[in-house]
């Protein structure tokens, strides 16, 4: 038997322990003493900078050549999903959003939708148009973060630094939104917490105008260097057939040159009203990932605009009183956001109309017993949310198809038999987010 | 590989073209598709079930894996993407019929037809023993572990069958609905808080 808890320099029946820790590698390659077995069992993580959170690699190794890659996940799990059943209706969208922390919005809505439909309301329009609005920026602002990441790993710094700039324009716009730069909690069942702030329009505007050179700006960094061009094409191989076996989808199944994105084959939030394209690629490598990514934020503007164009004054929240908190705020003196109205109503004119806004919020709404699965393309793939309820005033379940989970299952298939320098840029192409893997 | 050939459900073997049916409503291919499940595999769906504009067919235990290869194969379903397995505990639950609280949801996707569907298996807790999808959709390994790990329920036939997101040492299946949460009330301000287990709740 392997001795798990063997300490560095112990000798265990298979083979000698080793820390590596940042020391002397003179030191390392000394305590290593001399081995004739060429096998090397490396764990990559939890803790190394390159494996995008606290994910753990167990790597087998032959020289350079990985021969077998364990993913070991768990290490960021904060039961979300239990917490849900112990809150109301409208506090889970607060827990949710925490799940997959580069895609709140996505997470938001695909919960919402959910709810909305165990309770069979439709929210209004300028309600949905926002949402979409929203997703798409949050969509280009996960590829950013993405190519920042994934740039850094690969030793390509300045992209890093670039697309934390331009994420940190959309982290602004989601602030002057919800309050928030991330972890929102703006998307509530039956709309939105809070109408657009006054000059949102025209922030989103302007960015408009400075997103497309950023994206040139990338472009001429990236696709012409030869290093770039070497450490990212024929890389992390996955075809169609493995892609659907393995359940993965999202940039990935697109990079395998199948068209699968549920905005255009399973519409939602309006979203068959919308022009855009979906990009496909053929080369199923990281590159083709880089290019489908880089490309969909192009689309993503074209979203964005489209739907700004699209946005007319209405109520941003349902109409009926059972379901719907205030959403009609104003900034107050002490930097909250607060319905001065409403708050004079419940406080001054109607006693009935406190009870039913304490009532509200306390004991929130109830939803119908029943169970429901809402699928969003979210930046990584299919966003799934199984909720069911049992007709009381908490969800009974909340199940989330995160799709950094499902797709991190083909890490063993994009990475064994490649070199361990390349397990870096495969498993950065799936974009994991362990945040979603662990939830 | 792909490139060209014009084939993208992974399954390659296939060769008769897809037969979509743009002027049928959701609820008519439901039921298209319960009465073929219904043809092919007698007694197997215990019950089929449209509810919300989604289908959910409840399966006997034993010859779950059949559905989902008839599901997976037939030219008329082609189920090929397994979105997702979750488990659900019914402790409590109206729903509740039997004593059969533990369940074993698999939601299935067909990219040909663009469809979705929910089989479900229910089992005991003290015989929590569901036959394993791996076979039939690899993705189903790490779905499976999962809803091990949270629900106790064992995929018999998983190529390895371990805890995923709990430690390997943990003891217990946390989303079972009779686990314990072991809060303890805090004090605030002179005020004391309940565990949320114990703080009030309108059922």
């Amino acid at each position: 038997m392997t001795d798990l808890y063997a300490g560095p320099g112990e000798e265990t029946d298979d083979a000698r322990v080793v820390t590596v820790a940042g020391q002397d590698w003179d030191e390392v390659v000394a305590s290593t003493g001399s081995s004739s077995d060429d096998r090397m069992i490396v764990n990559m993580g939890p803790q190394h900078p390159s494996t995008h959170g606290v994910l753990r690699l167990v790597l087998e190794l032959e020289g350079e050549t990985v021969i077998t890659c364990r993913p070991v996940i768990g290490y960021l799990h904060t039961g979300i999903e239990k917490t849900c059943e112990y809150r109301n209706w409208v506090q889970g969208v607060t827990l949710v959003t925490r799940m997959d922390y580069l895609s709140n919005m996505f997470n938001e809505t695909a919960y919402c939708l959910a709810v909305e439909r165990l309770l069979g309301i439709e929210v209004p329009e300028r309600a949905t148009v926002i949402r979409v609005l929203m997703m798409e920026l949050e969509r280009i602002a996960s590829h950013l973060v993405w190519l920042a990441t994934t740039g850094l790993e690969l030793g390509a710094l300045s992209i890093m630094l670039y697309g934390w700039r331009e994420r940190e324009l959309i982290l602004d716009i989601k602030e002057m939104v919800s309050g928030l730069r991330m972890n929102n909690a703006y998307i509530r069942p039956g709309g939105l917490a809070v109408d657009l702030a006054p000059g949102t329009e025209q922030k989103i505007r302007s960015f408009l105008e400075i997103m497309p050179k950023a994206l040139r700006e990338y472009d001429d960094l990236l696709s012409g260097n030869p290093i770039w061009q070497k450490r990212t094409q024929g890389v992390g191989y996955l075809d169609l057939t493995g892609c659907v076996a393995l359940g993965i989808t999202g940039p990935m199944i697109r990079s395998a040159g199948y068209a699968w994105d549920l905005r255009k084959t399973e519409p939602y939030c309006g979203y068959e009203t919308y022009d855009f394209e979906v990009v496909t690629h053929q080369d199923a490598d990281v590159w083709a990932r880089y290019r489908i990514r880089m490309d969909e934020m192009a689309e993503s503007l074209k979203i964005v605009e489209q739907a700004l164009d699209r946005l007319r004054p209405g109520p941003v929240m349902v109409e009926d009183r059972k379901i719907a908190w205030p959403a009609q705020l104003a900034l107050g003196g002490d930097g909250y956001g607060n319905s001065l109205d409403h708050v004079k109503h419940i406080m001054a004119d109607s006693m009935e109309a406190l009870i039913h806004h304490f009532k509200l919020v306390t004991e929130g709404f109830r939803v119908p017993a029943g169970q429901v699965y809402v699928p969003v393309e979210s930046p990584r793939g299919e966003l799934g949310y199984h909720v069911v309820a049992d007709g009381s005033n908490r969800p009974f379940r909340v199940h989330v198809r995160d799709p950094s989970f499902v797709n991190l299952q083909c890490a063993p298939a994009v990475t064994e038999g490649g070199l361990i320098a390349d397990v870096i840029a495969a498993v950065a192409s799936i974009d994991p987010v362990m945040g979603g893997v662990d939830r | 590989m792909t490139a060209g050939r014009g084939e993208t459900s992974g399954m390659p073997r296939w060769t008769s073209s897809p037969r979509v049916r743009p002027e049928e409503s959701p609820a008519e291919s439901y039921d298209r598709i319960a009465a073929l499940v219904q043809e092919r595999l007698p007694d197997v769906v215990e019950a089929a079930v449209q509810d919300r504009g989604e289908l959910t067919m409840f399966v006997d235990r034993d010859r779950l894996l059949d559905v989902l290869r008839l599901l997976r194969d037939h030219p008329d379903l082609r189920f090929e993407l397994l979105s997702s397995v979750s488990g659900v505990d019914y402790l409590n639950h109206p729903d509740l019929e039997d004593d059969r609280r533990l369940h074993s949801v698999y939601h299935l996707t067909s990219m040909t037809y663009r469809r979705r569907i929910r089989v479900e298996v229910a089992v005991t807790v003290e015989d929590a023993h569901v036959p394993s999808a791996v076979p039939v959709y690899p993705t189903a390994d790490w779905h499976e572990r999962e809803t091990y790990d949270f629900f106790g329920i064992v995929y018999d036939g998983h190529p390895n069958l371990t805890r995923i997101e709990m430690p390997d040492d943990w003891s217990g299946h946390p989303q079972r609905k009779d686990y314990p949460l072991g809060g303890i009330p805090v004090e605030y301000k002179g005020a004391e808080i309940a565990p949320p287990e114990d703080r009030r709740a309108w059922a």
